[in-house]
């Protein structure tokens, strides 16, 4: 597999105003309930930039519901969301889409656009931030280059069906990726894959974090993609971030609640 | 008492589904005109709705033609009145059964397609991609697909007309002795613009109600792959009433005008 990357200082041209250390995505108190069904009780969480996050929590426990109210695709009932410095939910449309910009949603599924060819999904979010790639008239060699950095520069023409998932996964990535975004957020990136793509797809994750050096929050119920990836832990359990620790930390946690995401 | 409870409540959900159907248009007028526009999408729209669509018009129309000029014949054979044939058949074409049956046929095939396409990019998340890469799905997808049903179903209604009549025209030709060319004159003679007008008007309306209820099943479709079977379902179900509720108040408006 090709990871290999272009210049990275061209990838992540802003970065360097962000200054080590600073927060890049702080949720305060967040709750969210679809009818009687209270998916997040104050559920507090900050991401530092350079940093990988991850958050580990049960199915439906609210893991996509929170991090789709980090984009505004969801709107929390009552907390505060900032992103890159930005109120998400006090922002008018043209700002929001702005922001958005620069942040790579990995979705669950992949959400590849079926009816376009794998060009056409990278292109797609291109279409809205002309402003962003500067004078870019030519998106073929972004396109390539994205989709190098995923080793998968061939399927360029495949429609979605004719990939398998795993690579599906990737071309999602790339799709991600190829707006520059100084954050990214992984939704379940391993979920329904075999533990060999996953594998792959893990290590795509590290290397693209190390040389573009982008913050990452990701969120999984996979012990062993949270033991590779993270640098730090929050289980969300009950709608509230429950633990926080690196993954040593935790997983010598002697607290039921805690210990059973650990155990085999 | 049980009975009269489920009633209420489905009489209920009734209204609330016309309520969300309501607001639905209501965003669609309010977005309808705000730039960006989606030309390229709308347009590959409308070819693949008129693609897709064709073949099916072609066939109901041309035995829609076919079957009533045959059952009317004997009748009007009786009554010495055959050579009434093309206007009454060319009557009742324009002004009634083509608009109905190709806006049925066009519900079952693009109302059903638009409530699973879109049914499906909802539970996989594709309209939230959309959403997130900064574009608006509404926009890009349901404004689109509203706008080029609108366009595209009074232009296959128009041409169903035609295969019918071209159908009617056979018989009368194999059976009758009718030339095509006598055939159709009179059938034009026949036809005024108080019949062309009301009906073309009723398929444009035909033709917002198939996008508006395939658009709105498939937004607001339910999570997992049964809520995009019941989205596609449910959109022809919806959609055929609606374009019988809005036939029968067409009917009744031009009867008014017809009176005058
Ligand atoms: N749009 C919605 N409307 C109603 N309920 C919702 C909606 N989105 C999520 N929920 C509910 O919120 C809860 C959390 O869902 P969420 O998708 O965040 O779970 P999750 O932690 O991501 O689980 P998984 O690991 O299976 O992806 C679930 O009970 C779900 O039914
Ligand atoms: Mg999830």
């Amino acid at each position: 597999m090709n990871f290999n990357m272009t210049d990275p200082n061209q990838i992540i041209t802003s970065n360097e105003t962000l200054p080590r250390g600073k927060a890049v995505i702080e949720i305060k108190d967040l709750y969210k309930s679809f009818g009687n069904n209270h998916v997040l009780n104050g559920f507090n969480m900050t991401l530092m930039e350079g940093e990988n996050l991850v958050v580990m929590g049960k199915s439906g426990s609210g893991k996509s519901v929170m991090i789709k109210c980090l984009v505004g695709l969801v709107k929390p009932d009552r907390g505060t969301v900032k992103v890159l410095g930005k109120e998400i939910n006090a922002l008018d449309q043209k700002t929001l889409d702005e922001l958005r910009s620069d942040i790579g949603f990995l979705f669950q599924g992949s959400a590849l656009y079926d009816s376009m060819t794998v060009r056409e999904n990278l292109e797609f979010p291109m279409r809205r931030h002309k402003e962003k790639l500067g004078a870019v008239t030519d998106t073929e060699p972004l396109v390539r280059e994205a989709l190098e950095n995923v080793g998968l520069a061939h399927t360029m023409d495949l429609m979605p069906v004719e990939l398998s998932g795993g690579m599906k996964r990737r071309v999602a990535l790339a799709r991600t990726l190829i707006l520059k975004p100084k954050v990214i957020l992984y939704d379940e990136p391993t979920s329904g894959l075999d533990p060999i793509t996953s594998k792959e797809i893990i290590e795509l994750m590290r290397s693209i974090q190390k040389k573009y050096g982008t913050s990452s929050l990701i969120i999984t119920h996979d012990v062993d993609c949270a033991r590779v990836i993270s640098e730090r832990m929050i289980l969300l359990v009950d709608g509230i971030n429950y633990a926080e620790g690196t993954y040593s930390q935790l997983s010598q946690s002697t607290d039921p609640k805690v210990d059973a995401f650990f155990k085999k | 008492m049980g009975n009269t409870s489920t009633l209420f409540k489905g009489l209920k959900e009734f209204f609330i589904e016309i309520g969300d159907l309501s607001n639905f248009a209501t965003r669609f007028f309010k977005e309808v005109l705000k730039p960006p526009f989606e030309f390229k999408e709308l347009m590959r729209q409308c070819y693949q709705m008129g693609n897709r669509s064709l073949v099916l018009v072609t066939i109901t129309g041309f035995i829609i033609g076919l079957v009533l000029t045959l059952q009317s014949r004997p009748t009007l054979i009786q009554f010495g009145a055959v050579s009434w044939m093309p206007n009454m058949v060319g009557i009742s074409i324009v002004r009634e059964i083509g608009p109905v049956i190709t806006a049925l046929i066009c519900a079952g095939r693009i109302a059903s397609g638009i409530g699973a396409e879109l049914g499906s990019m909802r539970v996989t998340e594709q309209i939230d991609a959309m959403e997130v890469s900064g574009t608006n799905p509404f926009k890009y997808l349901v404004i689109t697909r509203i706008m080029a049903t609108t366009l595209m179903i009074p232009i296959l209604v128009i041409y169903g007309d035609l295969v019918a009549l071209y159908g009617s025209a056979l018989v009368e030709n194999l059976k009758g002795d009718v030339s095509f060319q006598l055939y159709f004159n009179t059938v034009f003679d026949a036809l005024s613009f108080s019949d062309l007008v009301p009906a073309t008007i009723k398929s444009f309306f035909f033709g917002f109600a198939i996008g508006l209820v395939g658009c709105f099943k498939g937004y607001y479709s339910k999570k997992g792959t049964a809520g995009v079977g019941v989205a596609a379902n449910t959109a022809v179900v919806m959609a055929s009433l609606l374009l019988f509720v809005i036939d029968f108040i067409a009917v009744f408006i031009s009867d008014i005008f017809y009176e005058l």
